[in-house]
């Protein structure tokens, strides 16, 4: 499958991603300048975690406007994939391309740690290759805004349309309030929209791909989108 | 008739500020006799901090000779804007420590996160991608008013500019002691990686080609902040906040991308980072190690506000900036690269063949004087040195006076909950470790280990210092600094390849605290030669003292190793149950003279330390590394800090992990027996299938090798000695740090 990975001025882990992508996964990648304002032909586009424009005014706040914004909409609004990791992930939220909104960690500290991450949801495009028997993913963050938050209404369509995907839970699987590390609304760590085309995540799968770096289950999560990319052709 | 401004930045100057300036009589002298004449009011701003102790290292140049600077590794030794050694295979790795103590004092979030941007730029200045930082960190006692304060500032500066520039910042220290009460220690180290036919120097060569000013436009922060950080503290000392620089790391970042881009034209002659003293020190620094001159004109400077004069262009010392000299005719290409990543791209000047750096504002010229002898015969001292009086009795101290341990179980668990040997996890929580997913072996082992990538190579970093050992004997201290670093490498099992340092001291204007300094160089120099580690690059940061109270002497050593394949690290802590526990080295604890149980338990700074036995080090270090690359151990911790009972509890402390049983060696005194300090120990532990082959390899190196007893159980029991509930000390380790400094 062919991917294009974003770069925004701040991006800083999007050479992480092209690099797990193509030497890990054995996909054909290209990186992006945010300043182009057309996308290349490509199966799915990765906005990458970092600290565009250095996160000044809030997160993802600026890169929403980059040129190459309106050509990820368009491609999202036609049933592109486009999966948004971390900073990717807020720059989706600021877009409108996700519903909700992120603050500031409930601790106003930065978190760097791996997590124990729940999936809530094994038939997305994203989670479809999460073997049956795992019901809980170790998958690092690395934020300052990761509490995530959004309007009853649109958590409670979340909850009853399957689009919430990951919630940080205990090593068991318990989703409570000690395993929520940023104070995110339902202990959410990631959704996708009503379609189930476009992903926002806070954990880092692309530090997770590797058993150097510490486990590869953020791999499962790659090779899902792969797999239903394939299935598609 | 003169322009007015021009003539406020050109006028004669009087005594009053000649001493303001920090110039000695016998310096203005010097300085007279360079230029032929009396300096103007520019020039001697010039003059004050490019002769100033941080960056002329005027009272410790004398004794760099004692420190080795070559091995068959070496590419680049000190003097650049960072060291490189040979990795293999085309690889080299780019390192360096540089303190940023005195700003981070007085301002601690701006000062530790420029102390951040400063090293990076170092690093990356020379054509490495940096891949990872550790920071040591020295505060005051835990529960000084100010320590929380500082603690918080400096964690959340580096967390800052680290994160953002997506380095990850992979380890380091963080201790307490009341010595660092007025003046805490921010020593910020990072290490890059490059291509070894692709170094850049910060180098003006090629007459008629153009000086390129790129980055972060010129403000008024930071004017004099070099001459501030060679100063003592003393009562108003927070008034200097306005000296300290205001860092951007988005910026920084757009610069480190923007540079690693130029760099793969073939447009770059030579590239310099404007640190300390800023335009001033990168303009006379790069035209005198080529032998060239420059000219440069202000006017071209891209300016953050109006109005600044001549005089605050050259100190600005506002952060995020490059001095780059380009092969003529390329101008655009760089400026076009510059340009593309939003930036700043102004050809401010060009080389000469004068020797002189000819400065022009206004279109007049402002500062006419000779580069070489204004950075390379910078005033040098060999201040008087005697041996402080307060070791008679520090020396004199025998810690066998003291009443041997009844119970040493709570003083098992006192140790554990004290904020230097507590888990540091609130800290590096704030550091992203993990960017740049080459992460091996993340903060909280005896080092970090972070793959380089595309290869299978892995580099090994770690900082070290027992400063009160270096109190307490500077020359033994010293060493003992620099073997204890190599052993922590080898732990994870790298073999040790070069240094960098910090030398952090007092007021060298003292005898003692010279004295310290020059027994310090001494000793680390000799360490070095014993274990074969060259100082490629580091800093001296001297005036670290508050209304006379100086720091304890901290000459940090930060070292860098390889292991190859990176595969083969190994990661601290005990693994499962049913392991064989051994010492590997010295048998059995003896040592107590200036060690961490009197510091904690008897609140004593006194005795001497260890003396570094280099032979047993080496044949210890050796085996540990020989058997880690056999894949035949399971843990490696360095017995240093609270002897074998606190390294063994270490191995426990990770979640998950099995408790131990075992029986020490030796029938002498119980506080020696767990707590002695002795050098040339690691604690190791291996399967049961693997002991006959870890036997024969140690004898094979000739290492002693003790079995002691196995891992397992819930509970840290040592015969005799110590029971206790795994779950007790992790509690204690857990919560200590925070609990002591005042954290939430």
């Amino acid at each position: 499958m062919r991917w294009a990975v974003v770069t925004f001025p701040g991006s800083n882990c999007d050479q992480d991603c092209v690099d797990q992508l193509g030497r890990v996964l054995n996909q054909d990648v290209v990186s992006v300048w945010h300043g182009d304002s057309e996308l290349p032909e490509v199966d799915c586009v990765l906005l990458p975690g970092g600290f565009s424009y250095g996160d000044y005014l809030r997160a993802g706040s600026i890169a929403r406007f980059s040129p190459i914004m309106k050509a990820v909409t368009a491609f999202a609004n036609k049933g592109g994939f486009v999966l948004g990791i971390c900073n990717g992930f807020q720059i989706l939220l600021e877009a409108g391309l996700l519903p909700g909104a992120m603050q500031r960690n409930i601790g106003l500290s930065f978190i760097c740690e791996s997590v124990s991450l729940k999936v809530e949801n094994k038939s997305s495009a994203l989670t479809c290759q999460v073997p049956s028997d795992t019901q809980v993913l170790e998958i690092p963050i690395a934020h300052m805004e990761g509490n995530y938050t959004a309007d009853e209404e649109t958590l409670k369509a979340l909850n009853e349309n399957g689009q919430v995907l990951f919630r940080y839970c205990t090593e068991q699987g318990n989703v409570n309030d000690a395993a929520n590390p940023n104070g995110s609304a339902g202990n959410i760590a990631g959704i996708s929209n009503a379609n189930g085309n476009v992903f926002g995540m806070m954990p880092h799968p692309e530090r997770a791909s590797e058993n150097i770096l510490g486990g590869t289950d953020g791999a499962y999560l790659f090779q899902s989108l792969i797999a239903t990319m394939e299935g598609q052709r | 008739m003169k322009d007015s401004r021009i003539e406020s930045v050109t006028r004669a100057i009087t005594q009053d500020e000649v001493s303001e300036h920090g110039l000695t009589p016998e310096e203005f002298k010097t300085a007279c006799r360079i230029l032929g004449r009396e300096p103007n009011i520019t020039e001697l701003g010039i003059f004050s901090v490019m002769w100033s102790e941080h960056c002329s290292y005027k009272s410790s140049r004398a004794f760099f000779h004692l420190f080795p600077t070559e091995g068959p590794r070496v590419l680049q030794g000190p003097g650049e804007n960072a060291g490189i050694v040979d990795i293999g295979d085309g690889w080299a790795a780019c390192f360096k420590m540089e303190s940023h103590n005195h700003p981070s004092f007085i301002e601690p979030f701006q000062g530790a996160a420029t102390g951040v941007g400063g090293i990076l730029r170092d690093i990356f200045t020379m054509g490495a991608r940096p891949i990872a930082n550790l920071n040591s960190l020295r505060f005051g006692a835990a529960d000084h008013p100010k320590t929380e304060f500082l603690v918080s500032g400096v964690v959340n500066g580096i967390s800052s500019y680290g994160n953002c520039m997506g380095i990850p910042t992979v380890g380091g220290e963080v201790t307490f002691d009341p010595s660092y009460n007025g003046n805490i220690l921010v020593n910020a180290f990072s290490l890059g990686v490059m291509k070894t036919d692709a170094i850049f120097l910060g180098s003006a060569s090629g007459i008629g080609n153009p000086v390129i000013y790129v980055g972060s436009k010129t403000g008024k922060d930071g004017i004099h902040g070099a001459t501030m950080a060679s100063e003592e503290f003393g009562e108003g000392s927070e008034e200097k906040r306005p000296t300290v620089q205001k860092g951007d790391p988005f910026i920084e970042k757009l610069l480190l991308e923007a540079c690693m881009e130029v760099f793969e034209t073939d447009a770059v002659v030579g590239i310099q980072d404007m640190g300390a003293a800023g335009l001033t020190c990168s303009t006379f620094e790069m035209a005198s190690r080529a032998g060239n001159g420059v000219e440069l004109n202000l006017d071209a400077i891209p300016q953050r506000e109006k109005n600044m004069t001549a005089y605050e262009l050259l100190l600005s010392e506002s952060q995020e900036r490059m001095l780059l000299v380009a092969e003529k005719g390329k101008e655009q290409v760089v400026i076009d690269i510059f340009s593309k990543w939003g930036l700043d791209a102004s050809v401010c000047g060009s080389v000469t063949d004068t020797g002189r750096a000819v400065i022009t504002w206004l279109g007049e010229v402002v500062a006419d004087m000779p580069a070489a002898p204004l950075a390379d015969e910078a005033p040098r001292y060999e201040r008087p040195h005697s041996r402080p009086s307060y070791l008679d009795e520090t020396q004199a101290f025998e810690p066998t006076n003291l009443p041997d341990i009844e119970d040493a179980n709570p003083l098992m668990l006192e140790l554990m909950g004290h904020p230097n040997m507590a888990s540091k996890r609130w800290v590096f929580r704030q550091y992203d470790h993990m960017v740049g997913a080459d992460t091996v072996i993340a903060p909280g082992a005896d080092a970090a280990v972070v793959r380089v990538h595309g290869t299978d190579k892995g580099i090994a970093m770690s900082s070290d210092c027992n400063s009160r050992w270096v109190y307490l004997d500077p020359y033994d201290g010293a060493g003992m600094a620099l073997v204890e670093a190599a052993r922590n490498l080898s732990c994870v099992g790298a073999t040790p390849l070069a240094i960098t340092d910090c030398l952090n001291f007092g007021n060298p204007e003292k005898p003692g605290t010279m004295w310290q300094l020059v027994e310090a160089m001494r000793g680390l120099g000799g360490a070095r030669k014993e274990m074969e580690t060259p100082v490629i690059s580091g800093n001296v940061s001297l005036y670290n003292e508050t209304d006379g109270q100086a720091i304890h002497p901290t000459p940090t050593v930060g070292m860098v190793g390889l292991i190859e394949p990176v595969e083969k690290a190994l990661a601290g802590g005990f693994k499962e149950a049913g392991h064989q526990i051994a010492i590997l080295g010295t048998p059995e604890g003896k040592h107590l003279g200036g060690s961490t149980y009197l510091n904690v338990i008897h609140g004593l700074t006194s005795g001497r330390p260890p003396k570094p036995d280099f032979e047993a080090e080496r044949k210890v270090q050796g085996t540990v590394r020989a058997l880690i690359h056999e894949g035949l151990l399971t843990t490696a911790h360095d017995c240093s800090d609270g002897g074998v009972a606190v390294a063994l509890v270490d191995s426990s402390m990770h979640d998950g992990a099995p408790g131990a049983r075992v029986t020490l060696p030796g029938s002498g005194r119980t506080d020696e027996r767990l707590f002695g300090e002795d050098g040339a120990r690691i604690l190791v532990a291996y399967k049961p299938e693997d002991a006959d082959a870890v036997k024969a390899m140690a004898a094979s190196h000739g290492t002693p090798l003790t079995e002691i007893g196995q891992t397992g159980g819930d509970r840290i029991e040592i015969t005799g000695l110590v029971d206790l509930p795994v779950a007790a000390l992790r509690n204690r380790w857990e919560t200590g740090f925070e609990d002591a400094v005042g954290l939430s």
